[in-house]
């Protein structure tokens, strides 16, 4: 458990210092969201009607931009070999990477939605859909996105690549997540895809330490 | 406790990196590695990391097996590469306590390992200041907070002044005066004394060698 609480304390203390890009997905996934309303115009209804999926988009791009850094610079510097040998079992150390990563762009994510909802014109009605969806399905992107990082972690500027690895695998957790939003506007029980959304998380939890994990053995060859 | 390499070989993309090792380092004794550039030391020291997979052959520490129980080998290496594994936004003493906390040791013990290396007066210096030869320290430091019975050790003079490397060979001492083990890859004296040697050589090329079936005209 030390172990454990170690490496994400020092994960969290990365993310967070100069050049470890914690701030930079939420500064992102703001930004985008601010941009919607000058492009489409301040129409309320189109808005709204719109909100859900805009915010779950950027919440994916987001997550997106700051995934490299769950491997990249550990395996850099070496940090990865000794991780290896440390006493943790490698499945662990993922877990432990996208906890951190989750903390980090996903939970500030699933805070920050429901004010950026209010300002797509949101009804109040639907922010809990959005907040909770957030908070579910969110875990997801990290760890689906932790296993295209393991994947191309020996690769020079692996973002693209990454990029068109991972998105497609982040079509569910977007379909649910808008779909719950969407429920909520017009009345209707968001719980069924939020129930989903949780299953995509577990399914995802239950996977990708050990497929991430396969991964970074192939690479570190 | 004993290393065994038992026709150990090695094998990458294709390629016969070495073949054939035979060489048993004793508990309380330390080896060296020596070989000419691009022989294959820092590989074999990957491989008795488990990082590697083995090609052929196996090695044992005691009754554990490299190729049998990679995890169970690999909780009793400790093993300092070329690359420090230093996080250059970390302070110096962050760095060393984490390592120490991901091995079940507190921050005393980090303490400790930082006073041995003369890092102590930087500890709260952070680790993108330190020159190349401190970082070196501070990634062998690590060895202090991982209580491993066997070091691989990748050229650990590089970049050390000679107070350090003296430094280095006596914790070297003092480990195998413990009972530890340590296998050191090399190119300089290291003030070790008379210490058995693995004297690697490159593999005769062998022309009819040929383990992928495409290549070797199975399919023609």
């Amino acid at each position: 458990m030390r172990a454990i609480a170690s490496l994400l304390g020092r994960d969290l203390r990365l993310a967070l210092r100069l050049g470890g890009g914690g701030g930079i997905g939420i500064a992102f996934f703001v930004l985008t969201v601010l941009l919607i309303p000058l492009g489409v115009g301040p129409e309320t209804a189109t808005l709204a009607r719109i909100a859900g999926g805009v915010l779950w988009i950027a919440a994916l791009l987001a997550a997106l931009l700051s995934l490299d850094r769950i491997f990249q610079a550990d395996f850099e510097d070496g940090s990865l070999d000794q991780l290896m040998l440390s006493p943790l079992a490698l499945e662990q150390v993922v877990l432990a990477k996208c906890i951190a990563h989750w903390l980090t762009t996903g939970l500030p994510m699933a805070l920050i939605a429901p004010l950026l909802g209010v300002m797509l014109q949101l009804p109040e009605s639907a922010l809990p859909a959005l907040v909770i969806g957030m908070a579910l399905g969110t875990p997801a992107l990290s760890l689906i996105g932790a296993i295209g990082a393991a994947i191309t972690v020996g690769v020079r500027r692996g973002g693209l690549l990454l990029s068109i690895l991972v998105l497609p695998l982040y079509i569910p957790t977007l379909i649910f997540g808008a779909r719950a939003v969407e429920q909520a506007l017009l009345d209707l029980s968001p719980w069924p895809s939020l129930g989903l959304l949780a299953a995509l998380t577990l399914f995802a939890a239950a996977l990708a330490p050990f497929a991430a994990a396969a991964a970074l053995r192939i690479n570190t060859r | 406790m004993r290393l065994t390499l038992d026709n150990l070989a090695c094998r990458r993309a294709g390629r016969l990196v070495y073949h054939g090792l035979h060489f048993a380092v004793e508990a309380g004794q330390a080896a060296a590695l020596r070989g000419p550039n691009g022989v294959g030391k820092s590989t074999l020291l990957r491989q008795l990391a488990g990082l590697i997979p083995v090609a052929g052959g196996d090695a044992r520490l005691g009754d554990i097996s490299l190729t049998r129980d990679r995890q169970g080998f690999q909780e009793r290496v400790a093993y300092a590469g070329h690359l420090d594994a230093v996080k250059p936004a970390l302070s110096v003493g962050e760095n060393l306590t984490l390592w120490a906390g991901i091995h079940g040791n507190d921050a005393a013990r980090a303490g400790a390992a930082l006073a041995r290396f003369g890092l102590d007066v930087i500890a709260n210096r952070p680790a993108a200041q330190c020159s190349a030869g401190q970082q070196r320290r501070l990634g062998l430091a690590r060895l202090l907070v991982a209580d491993r019975p066997l070091w691989l050790l990748d050229e650990p003079t590089v970049s050390l002044d000679t107070e350090a490397a003296a430094l280095v060979a006596d914790l070297v001492r003092e480990h195998i005066a413990a009972g530890g083990l340590a296998l050191i890859a090399t190119h300089v004296e290291l003030g070790l004394g008379d210490i058995a040697t693995l004297e690697m050589t490159p593999p005769e090329p062998d022309a009819h060698h040929q383990d992928d079936p495409f290549l070797a005209g199975s399919w023609t």
